[in-house]
């Protein structure tokens, strides 16, 4: 059985349509990513899976339980790490967990256990006793998580984990996540718009204006790239994309920059070097997932403005954090 | 069900131990009124009621003053909850969202009885005659009241985003429907049109229960007060529960 099976879902807000006509299933055990920029509709297709939100049309179902009629079965079977903090930050990290425990029904002994296990292995139980209100961003996401697993749910979701963390704690994030992973066994239903990250992931669903647009193992998603992205910066990339284009190589210019995919990169320099035309600067590299979404969509993630946005939207995290 | 509540209910108990100066704030202004207006105007004008003085004439409006402000405001923090995301976590979770409306207004009614319970214990400093059988009735009246104002508090809450709508919304329905209950001065001289609000305003009951209970002396039935009580307990519960999951 499927962990996770959405057959044609799809939701609107008013005119918008945020998700359209998705399906996917993820096996149990899997590590699956949803990859996408911003307003893709990542976190509304977290929110109908978690019974937060109905959907318009269209069915899903968490561990064989359907969102729509099964919300207590679907409920328990799942834990949920939120895009924007939900930590009550007036309590101490023992309490958030002993609450979320409660509410689950978790048992009192398996309650102490569980925790002490969880802020053990996400190094926070020399912290247990602290108010939440005095943690730094990446220990209230690891609280976060051990809360998501307290309850030993069979699909976990991270909704953007790292966001808005800088690359140490981002990393260290991941690391427990790993680190979660291999110990718990769990499902991972995780949304991210850093490439890095959905290159770590089983399988990859790439989602642009709410739809599906690819979706394999990061692998075979860059092996459709056909070869090596090649990158040329000249002064006249007029001229070098009729070269190409006469090679039949398509190419695009984005910041003065042309990138092209070839089969063999190295074998291709010199070709290109013949040409004449003025060439400051060539770079050869393995595709990434940001190429493939760029060739599948036409348009980039643009980490540069999503960088912006990050710290736009921490701020606005820390201002209502007070 | 019961586990919600429980668990909702824990969690404000908690914060409010927490907070020592929460506690404290909220008594300023039933103080206020008790030892400023209602010695002072007692120690300048002739009591106008023939055995009470006017402090015991006001202090079972004052009681209830100290549930309203209190159940109310512990009310807000449904918004805060939501405004903090504290509430997504909770959705999430295999509980009913009764459960949540109930274990709000669980917490709201003891918070109002905790803080009417500390105003009552100053009874006998302003000459409170007490009979242990007229506390615990008190006590009993205290969390119904505040029961029935904290559910009223909550089923405002949802449907308002923003903390300063509610404090405004709240200063202007609830010092009217306070000064016409007939806590701080009898209604019975005032004009026809105001006695008229007086007898709708649902804390006149309230009110003249607290009297009932506390100096023997009412202007409606008990059963008639109580039974006005009970109603709008369930009612505005019942409507609280509804706009909650309305708003979900
Ligand atoms: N409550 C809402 N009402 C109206 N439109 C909404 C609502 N929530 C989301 N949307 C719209 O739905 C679309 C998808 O939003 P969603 O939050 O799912 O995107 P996302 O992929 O999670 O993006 P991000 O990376 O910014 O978190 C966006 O266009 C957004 O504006
Ligand atoms: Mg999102």
């Amino acid at each position: 059985m499927a962990a996770i099976s959405l057959v044609g879902l799809t939701k609107r807000y008013g005119g918008v349509e945020a998700v359209r006509d998705v399906s996917l299933e993820v096996a149990e055990g899997e590590f699956f990513g949803l990859l996408g920029p911003n307003g893709a509709g990542k976190t509304t297709t977290l929110s109908i899976l978690a019974t937060l939100l109905p959907p318009t049309a269209g069915r899903a179902f968490l561990a064989g339980h359907d969102v729509v009629r099964e919300q207590a079965a679907v409920r328990r079977s799942l834990g949920m790490v939120f895009q924007d903090r939900s930590l009550d930050d007036y309590l101490t990290a023992e309490e958030n967990l002993r609450f979320s425990g409660m509410l689950y029904g978790v048992g009192s002994r398996e309650l102490s256990r569980r925790s002490a296990e969880l802020l053990q292995l996400l190094e926070l139980w020399e912290h247990r006793h602290r108010l939440v209100r005095t943690f730094s961003g990446g220990m209230k996401r690891r609280l976060e998580i051990a809360r998501g697993l307290l309850h030993r749910p069979q699909v976990l979701f991270l909704d953007e984990p790292t966001l808005g963390l800088d690359p140490q704690t981002r990393a260290l994030i991941w690391s427990y996540l790993e680190k979660v992973r291999r110990k718990e066994g769990i499902t991972v239903l995780m949304t991210t718009h850093y490439m890095e990250e959905a290159e770590a992931c089983d399988r990859v669903a790439i989602i642009d204006h709410g739809r599906i647009v690819a979706l394999d193992t990061p692998e075979r998603l860059k092996r459709t790239m056909g070869g090596d992205v090649v990158v040329v910066h000249t002064a006249e990339p007029a001229a070098a994309r009729n070269f190409l284009a006469e090679q039949g190589i398509a190419a695009r210019v984005e910041a003065g920059q042309l990138y092209c995919e070839v089969p063999d990169g190295e074998a291709f320099i010199p070709l290109l070097f013949r040409q004449g035309f003025p060439i400051q600067a060539v770079g050869i590299r393995r595709p990434t997932l940001e190429d493939v979404f760029l060739k599948l969509t036409g348009h980039a993630i643009r980490e540069e403005e999503l960088e912006g946005r990050d710290i736009f939207r921490e701020r606005m995290r820390v201002h209502r954090g007070r | 069900m019961a586990r919600t509540i429980y668990v909702i209910w824990l969690r404000e108990m908690i914060k409010f131990r927490r907070e020592p100066a929460r506690m404290a704030t909220s008594l300023i202004q039933p103080l206020i009124w008790l030892f400023v207006v209602g010695k002072g105007f007692g120690s300048v004008f002739p009591s106008p009621f023939a055995h009470l003085t006017y402090v015991q004439f006001m202090f079972p409006g004052v009681v209830g003053m100290t549930i309203l402000f209190t159940a109310l405001f512990s009310s807000v923090s449904i918004l805060w909850d939501r405004e903090f995301g504290f509430l997504k976590g909770v959705l999430v979770a295999p509980v009913p969202s009764t459960g949540i409306v109930l274990g709000k207004a669980a917490s709201g009614a003891t918070l109002g009885a905790i803080q009417g319970t500390l105003i009552l214990a100053l009874g006998p400093t302003v000459g409170m005659p007490y009979r242990w059988e007229a506390l615990l009735a008190a006590l009993g009246l205290m969390l119904l009241l505040s029961l029935a104002v904290a559910a009223a508090g909550i089923a405002v809450a949802v449907r308002i985003t923003s903390f300063q709508t509610f404090q405004v919304l709240m200063n202007l329905i609830v010092m009217p429907l306070f000064f016409l209950s007939g806590a701080i001065f009898p209604v019975r001289g005032l004009p026809l049109p105001l006695r008229v609000l007086s007898d709708v305003d649902p804390l006149t009951y309230g009110v003249d229960a607290m009297k009932g209970v506390l100096l023997h002396q009412h202007e409606f039935p008990l059963s008639v007060d109580l039974g006005v009580v009970f109603l709008l307990t369930a009612g505005l519960t019942a409507l609280a529960t509804l706009l909650f999951r309305r708003s979900l």
